[in-house]
């Protein structure tokens, strides 16, 4: 049985790979913000309150671009939609939690946080104290995205553009599900999701990133029924 | 304004990360339903993969030989026999730097 504090610290460990992308785009999206004319405090708020990586930078595209904030505010709505899905997966392992503890953890929910700590979830069920892995790659992603927002919005862009590091945030996807290649379903569902994702890339407000997911599970369903 | 609006999305995407944690319980999906669960990371990620490698910054679809494909390939393949994260960021980056700046500059 691990203690609260080893889970915490594996969480950390466990995410922390993905921080070598992670942080050049969070210093990306603070200097694209302040770029785009937005008051600093503003942007950097977004990194507290909204706390979702792409969405911020599309928020603010959306009103630079001219949408009403109506537009804006739906679509960062939509593409973070995709934590129900999260949340409806982690929901099994921290049931047991308190409600405050469950409110509070929530926030802390990021997508490569999910990923890996489902992984360790799904290898360690019977450890009592699951939730503080969850936390340990929360508060590291939190620490790492202030930190790299700020001072994208204190520095600028000082990471040349050339170099085209927003290419590292799909590069750290596919290092979260390069191991399914292995099983054939997931491949199935993997694919059917990334094309429906391109087919549905102009759908309004962004909603390709819930669209193929939807579709995807979908055809999960299907290959489930199918295996019977 | 601004300021309204970004209070209100950011109690939107809380509301989306806090509603299924706090008021899904297990005895409320079904078994069927765990299962189809169980695809979610293959259902969701590649929705963020595809669009950034095969779609470029203006809303149209790259070209074949676009060097973001080729650093894809390269990182899906050492990320599968390496298993290792780092390694998979790596190596997409620099078989990707290597193709903007060495082949096609």
């Amino acid at each position: 049985m691990l203690s609260k504090k080893q889970l915490f610290t594996k969480g950390m460990l466990d995410i922390s790979p993905h921080m070598l992308s992670v942080i050049p785009f969070g210093i990306i999206c603070g200097a694209i913000g302040v770029e785009l004319g937005f008051n600093p405090y503003l942007v950097y708020a977004m990194s507290i309150i909204i706390f979702g990586g792409a969405s911020q930078i599309v928020f603010l595209q959306l009103l630079s671009g001219g949408a009403s904030s109506l537009v804006a505010v739906t679509s960062v709505g939509i593409i973070n939609s995709r934590h129900l899905l999260y949340g409806a997966v982690l929901s099994e392992y921290l049931e047991k939690l308190s409600f405050i503890k469950k409110l509070l953890i929530s926030y802390f929910v990021v997508d490569q946080g999910f990923s890996e700590s489902n992984k360790f979830f799904k290898k360690n069920k019977t450890e009592q104290h699951l939730h503080y892995h969850l936390i340990g790659t929360g508060c590291t992603m939190w620490v790492c995205w202030q930190i790299a927002t700020l001072s994208g919005i204190i520095l600028g862009s000082f990471v040349p553009e050339e170099l085209g590091l927003k290419f590292a945030i799909p590069l750290t996807f596919i290092a979260i599900v390069v191991q399914d290649l292995k099983k054939i379903d997931h491949v199935i569902v993997m694919i059917t999701c990334g094309l429906s994702s391109l087919l549905f890339f102009d759908a309004p407000f962004k909603s390709y990133i819930i669209i193929s997911p939807i579709i995807a599970l979908f055809v999960a369903s299907l290959i489930l029924r199918l295996k019977k | 304004m601004s300021w309204l609006s970004i209070i209100i999305a950011g109690i939107l995407t809380y509301f989306t990360r806090m509603t299924m944690i706090a008021l899904i319980n297990r005895d409320m999906l079904g078994d069927r339903i765990k299962a189809v669960l169980e695809y979610v990371p293959s259902a969701v990620f590649p929705a963020i993969i595809f669009p950034a490698i095969f779609i470029n910054d203006y809303g149209s679809f790259v070209e074949i030989n676009d060097p973001k494909i080729f650093g894809a390939i390269v990182a899906i393949i050492v990320g599968y026999f390496s298993k290792n994260i780092i390694a998979t960021i790596i190596t997409g980056l620099i078989s990707y730097w290597f193709l903007i700046f060495v082949i096609f500059n």
